[in-house]
């Protein structure tokens, strides 16, 4: 036998309640590791240095619209190969829980920007050439058992028809892939200028962003600011950023992501810690008399509450090994839903490195009253108690 | 083996000072088997415990296998304890969450043996008191009397010069205590091992070469 084995059977001595203990804290580092990632995405330092595409939106707030007129004076800008415009056209498919982006775009500019998007070039030429024509990623084809040649129906909620009515019916002429995995092609696309002409006044002549892309992508960052210098005193000024960061800010329009992260984090490391300590503390309630014999056999103080203070240590670092485990497991299959909102969704090594640092910090804050009071445990008090 | 001279102990319970131990002189020598007897409270426990290194004397000196105890420093003492003594408790005190070989192996823990050389050890104390086919069950799987045996296989492992006694048959039926009895006879009569024994009966006190009686702190016909 060796002390690991010691330290080992002491810790589940209740096997119960050490599991459901373990347990309770995998699930609070999983959700560590998860809203780490959230966080991180949403928190993620903002560099335009080598990007090739920028996003071009309002500079003040998402849902100000952004005039076409822009559209030439922004392909003049020096660096700016293509452009391609979009809106953000919410609408429900049957119902609300049916959620997928659906964007109204001109067909070949958007296709030729978004280049890991894969098209046939007839669905493609249909898709130019037909008025009410639309597309829809392989992802939602599956999903909904669509096939071409369907009318998609879908009822408006922020862009009602000049008429009135706000049923968009749309015919499906095909579908595309992604060659990205974090990006799959879950989008539905349909023609800007049926939308344009279809729309209500209010929503004609006017894109919700565009996005650009550059052939000089190492002049990324002057090109951003030269467009924004363009609009910069006109009514509808613009704010250029990378596509992982316009994402963060449509998300940000829910709230503040990074501070709802860090309290949920907070309260649910503050309620582990009352757990944790409480069953630390009952436990050694329950084996005094065991460390007094310890004791008694000459095991010095320090080697006693070394014990106690190891197997807090451990309890934790089991826990948190389980969570972040299976947050990591899990980081394939979150990503691709994610992707949309937060861009990049990934538990990093540094991740993981804070996790298993908080879960030390943890361990040590919750054992080292009971590794005190195993310290100063007298034998005969302990013994006549036992 | 022992020598206390003047030995006292004394607690202090809020304002109130408890005089357990007053003025001890005693001398036990090595190889001895001696028994421990007197009413609950006559400071029986007390004297053991400070023969075993578990407690310190409040005045007075007391030197055990050749050490000044009320010299030794916390941390001393307790490997002073690992090295020289071994404890038999009248409820065993067994870790319940080993079994009986890892019960009688932790001693072992603070010496330099090899793992292997401490599971042989562990595996001969066991087989001196009869129970080496009891070796992977638990203390919850044996009974009040093989439990004392595994306590009393994890008393010799470290082969201590002095076995202290807190009744140790106190929680058994007459059969069994002669049993262990038996076992205490031969250790200190085949291994010649010097043994202290605290007891409330009076047959198991015959089994001891003296008899010590205690009361009020003090030992009885011993002048002071």
């Amino acid at each position: 036998m060796s002390a690991a084995r010691l330290v080992w059977a002491n810790l589940f001595r209740k096997r119960t309640r050490s599991i459901l203990t373990v347990l309770s804290v995998a699930i609070a580092f999983l959700l560590f590791a998860l809203l780490q990632a959230i966080g991180a995405a949403f928190d993620g330092g903002v560099s335009l240095q080598g990007v090739d595409r920028l996003i071009v939106s309002p500079k003040y707030s998402i849902v100000d619209p952004l005039p076409v007129r822009q559209r030439e004076q922004i392909l003049a800008v020096d660096g700016v190969e293509a452009i391609v415009g979009q809106n953000w056209f919410g609408g429900i498919y049957q119902d609300r829980r049916n959620f997928f982006p659906k964007y109204p775009v001109r067909p070949r500019p958007f296709f030729d920007i978004y280049g890991e998007f894969e098209i046939e070039p007839d669905v493609l030429e249909r898709f130019a050439r037909i008025r009410t024509a639309a597309v829809a990623g392989d992802v939602l084809m599956q999903r909904y058992g669509w096939q071409v040649g369907d009318i998609i129906p879908i009822t408006a909620d922020i862009w009602p028809k000049a008429d009135g009515t706000r049923l968009w019916e749309f015919e499906l002429v095909g579908s595309f892939t992604s060659q990205d995995e974090r990006q799959p092609a879950q989008l539905f696309l349909f023609r800007y200028e049926y939308f344009t002409e279809a729309v209500a006044s209010y929503g004609k002549d006017q894109v919700g962003w565009w996005t650009l892309r550059l052939d000089q992508p190492d002049r990324a960052a002057e090109i951003a600011s030269e467009i924004d210098a363009l609009f910069e005193n006109s009514q509808t000024p613009t704010r250029s950023a990378t596509e992982d960061e316009f994402q963060r800010q449509f998300a940000k329009q829910l709230g503040n992501i990074s501070l709802i992260v860090r309290v949920i984090m907070g309260a649910v490391f503050f309620t582990i810690i009352l757990l944790t300590a409480n069953t630390m503390g009952q436990g050694l309630r329950e084996r005094i008399p065991d460390l007094a014999v310890l004791k008694t056999l000459g095991f010095g103080d320090a080697w006693v509450s070394g014990i106690v203070l190891l197997e807090a240590l451990l309890l934790v670092l089991l826990g948190a090994a389980l969570g972040m485990g299976v947050a990591y497991a899990l980081q394939g299959a979150l990503a691709a839903g994610l992707a949309q909102i937060v861009g990049v969704f990934e538990i990093t090594s540094a991740t993981i490195a804070i996790g298993f640092g908080l879960a030390v910090a943890i361990g040590l804050l919750i054992g080292a009253l009971p590794a005190r009071t195993a310290h100063r445990l007298t034998i005969v008090e302990a013994l006549r108690r036992g | 083996m022992v020598v206390a001279d003047g030995l006292e102990k004394t607690y202090q319970r809020g304002k109130e000072r408890i005089d357990v131990l007053r003025g001890i002189n005693l001398s036990i020598d090595e190889g001895e088997f001696v028994s421990l007897m007197g009413p609950s409270g006559s400071g029986k426990t007390t004297l053991l415990n400070l023969i075993g290194g578990l407690d310190k004397p409040s005045a007075g000196s007391l030197h055990v296998a050749g050490q000044s105890l009320a010299e030794l420093s916390a941390s001393r003492l307790a490997a002073w304890r690992a090295a020289n003594v071994g404890f038999i408790f009248q409820f065993y005190n067994l870790l319940g969450v080993l079994n009986a070989q890892r019960n009688v192996e932790l001693p072992l823990l603070l010496t330099k043996l090899s793992r292997k050389q401490r599971a042989t050890n562990a595996e001969t104390a066991l087989a001196i008191v009869g129970l080496a086919d009891r070796a992977r069950h638990k203390p919850a799987e044996l009974s009040g009397g093989q439990q004392q045996r595994v306590a009393i296989a994890r008393a010799l492992v470290a082969d201590p010069r002095i076995l202290v006694c807190d009744e140790p048959t106190g929680d058994l039926d007459r059969d069994t205590a002669d049993e262990i009895l038996d076992l205490l006879t031969l250790l200190h009569e085949e291994h010649g091992k010097t043994i202290v024994m605290v007891t409330h009966d009076p047959k198991a006190a015959e089994r001891a070469r003296r008899q010590l009686t205690m009361d009020k702190g003090v030992l009885v016909g011993v002048p002071a």
